[in-house]
């Protein structure tokens, strides 16, 4: 008994380790931009950047339209696999996770090649359409992730007897997802959310092939160009990632009443 | 009239067929119990009237009206499930207005109606309650008050008390019984427990491998009935075997003693093979003025069950059961004893067909 005890503190501890020691070396070293103090000027330089501020809101804009994007499309299409075409279910799980097979560079090469702006569609051909075109892109990025957790959540729940009862009540399919199907995965939903987030937030192949002004290829700039700054970055981005956690959590407990009280 | 007509269905999946030719019409405010065991076709049956599956061939009509091939959110029927299946998310309140706030029904009818839904299952104090705070009895109670909230024409129940203990299984059937009462509202009552089908039902419909074996009263269906399927089916049943010796006074050879059966000799012919019934409580110990057959034997076993106390009696190849009801005065017979055994004619019934076990 002791002795294993004593093996899973080790494991913890450098398991602590390895993950807190960078992160404490890349926070130290962030504070060292002055020679010979500790100060955060490397902070107020980052913040004071314009392109700092640009390029996080044109990521957070586009996560949470991937976001909306993969629900609407994931949700449904697992909802009526779990309902009525189980037997599709290993084709639908594999296709799932082609994206995590299948490289963003080839995946972003392909899409240069279909959409281009001598193509039939151009999406390429203006900014507007270019970012509707990476929206799509990290959808596909964001699929294995938002279809398991969401797949997670419907099979914790007796689907096919929930939606034959909200039928009976005469309840039509939109009223069955919106109001019975999706407030019981909500927590599942979240949390596909939140990996979706995290992916987007950081991404850099695609926004830098598809030449948008993203957070991912904003932090390999300053990270090519200077020394202090990227180390500050990256433990803004941690704590913004950290931060987007806390809330869901918060915000998945809290609409949990809400939801069930509101009706 | 018939209010509701289920009209010679059939169902047939890859492999099997679930129902096949199930016709039965009921009227207004009856309730009706199908009864069979497992795998009979029964959900299925209840299933096509619900609208969740559509029929292979055959069709529901509805107060005259053909609803084979409506959705189901619009046949206005009601269904409760073994597993309560109440929306997790949504207080008992919520659950039982969920099908009135569908309708778009206004707010303060709503709320009067949930709160003489949760007067109706005796839990008016629970609406801010969520499912999972509720028991097993208390979740059954509010989901037949949802399903009771839409009014619906017909109430469809499939096994709503499996799930439950023995005691509250009693007392919720019986409540389930009274608000049909009140409500008057036309009910089909699916179980495999052959107990809370006669006690509930005006009729029941009994079934077997898809098919419907008997319809009737549970009087009917308990005394009379008609296949050895049914006979074996509802309530303990001995079965015995023998020849016919004389088919014009119903004579037959049990184990070389003479039995008199009521009826269904009039096609044998002496030295046929026949099969007999006889219920339990009908045969008694020794011999009983007015009782036409008598038969001897030994005891073979004595199960004390209570209230009741049952006796196994063994001829040669054949034996009965036989139930006495328990009184502290009496002596029960001890086992190996030799006795005599008596019952009335119209208590033997010979059957269709020899059962298949
Ligand atoms: N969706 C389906 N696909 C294929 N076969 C099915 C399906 N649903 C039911 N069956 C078959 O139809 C037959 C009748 O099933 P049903 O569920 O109606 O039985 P039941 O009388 O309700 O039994 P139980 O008392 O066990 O609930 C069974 O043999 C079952 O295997
Ligand atoms: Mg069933």
């Amino acid at each position: 008994m002791k002795p294993r005890r004593l093996g899973s503190w080790l494991l913890i501890v450098f398991g602590v380790l390895y993950f807190f020691v960078p992160l404490l070396g890349t926070f130290e070293f962030s504070l060292r931009l002055l020679r010979g103090v500790y100060s955060v000027a490397a902070y107020r330089i980052v913040l004071a950047d314009p392109r700092f501020a640009a390029t996080v809101t044109y990521s957070t804009v586009l996560a949470l339209a991937t976001i909306a994007v993969g629900v609407l499309l994931v949700l449904p299409t697992a909802y009526w696999i779990q309902l009525r075409l189980p037997r599709l279910r290993p084709v639908v799980e594999f296709i799932t996770l082609l994206p995590l097979v299948i490289p963003a560079i080839v995946l972003v090469f392909g899409y240069l090649r279909i959409y281009n702006s001598s193509s039939a569609l151009p999406l390429t051909g203006s900014a507007r359409t270019t970012d509707l075109l990476l929206m799509f892109s990290y959808v596909t990025l964001a699929l294995p992730y938002m279809y398991r957790a969401v797949d997670n959540g419907l099979r914790a729940i007796d689907v096919r007897t929930l939606t034959e009862a909200a039928q009976s009540l005469g309840a039509g399919w939109s009223t069955i997802l919106l109001r019975v199907i999706l407030p019981n995965v909500r927590v599942a939903v979240l949390s596909g959310a939140f990996l979706t987030f995290a992916i987007v937030i950081g991404e850099f192949t695609m926004a830098s092939l598809l030449d948008r002004p993203a957070f991912g290829p904003y932090l390999q700039l300053i990270g090519a160009n200077r020394a202090y700054e990227p180390a500050a970055l990256s433990i803004i981005s941690f704590s913004i990632t950290w931060a987007c956690m806390g809330f869901i959590q918060v915000f998945g407990r809290g609409a949990s009443g809400q939801v069930a009280g509101a009706h | 009239m018939s209010f509701l007509e289920i009209d010679h269905l059939q169902k047939r999946f890859a492999r099997t067929t679930a129902v096949e030719q199930v016709h039965l019409e009921v009227t207004r405010g009856e309730f009706v119990s199908f009864l069979g065991p497992s795998g009979c076709g029964k959900t299925t049956t209840l299933r096509i009237i619900a609208g969740f599956e559509s029929p292979s061939s055959g069709a529901i009509r509805l107060d005259g009206v053909d609803i084979t091939q409506r959705p189901p959110h619009q046949r206005n029927v009601g269904m409760v499930f073994q597993s309560y299946a109440l929306f997790p998310n949504m207080t008992v309140a919520q659950n039982v207005g969920f099908g009135l706030k569908v309708a778009k029904k206004p707010a303060a009818e709503i709320t009067q109606r949930v709160e003489e839904m949760l007067h109706l299952i005796k839990l008016p104090a629970l609406g801010n309650r969520f499912p999972y705070q509720l028991s097993g009895g208390q979740q059954q109670r509010v989901a037949l008050a949802r399903a009771l909230a839409i009014r619906p024409q017909v109430l469809l129940l499939d096994e709503p008390l499996s799930a439950l203990d023995a005691k509250i299984r009693v007392s919720l059937r019986l409540e389930i019984r009274s608000i049909q009462r009140e409500l008057g509202i036309t009910t089909i009552y699916v179980t495999h427990d052959q107990e809370e089908a006669l006690s509930l039902s005006d009729r029941i419909v009994v079934m077997s491998e898809g098919r419907v074996e008997q319809i009737g009263t549970p009087f009917e269906i308990y005394n009379f009935p008609r296949t050895s399927f049914v006979a074996s089916f509802v309530g303990t049943l001995n079965i015995l075997r023998g020849q016919v010796a004389d088919p014009a006074h119903g004579k037959i050879l049990v184990d070389g003693q003479e039995v008199f059966a009521s009826r269904g000799l009039e096609r044998a012919r002496t030295g046929d093979a026949v099969t007999v019934a006889l219920r339990p409580e009908i045969v008694s110990l020794g011999e009983v003025a007015g009782n036409g057959n008598r038969m001897r034997g030994t005891v073979e076993d004595v199960n004390f069950l209570g209230s009741i106390v049952r006796i196994r009696v063994r001829f040669t190849d054949n034996a009965i059961s036989l139930d006495t009801f328990n009184n502290p005065s009496l002596s029960l017979p001890q086992r190996g004893q030799a006795l005599t055994v008596s019952f009335p004619r119209e208590a033997v019934l010979a059957l269709e067909a020899p059962p298949s076990t």
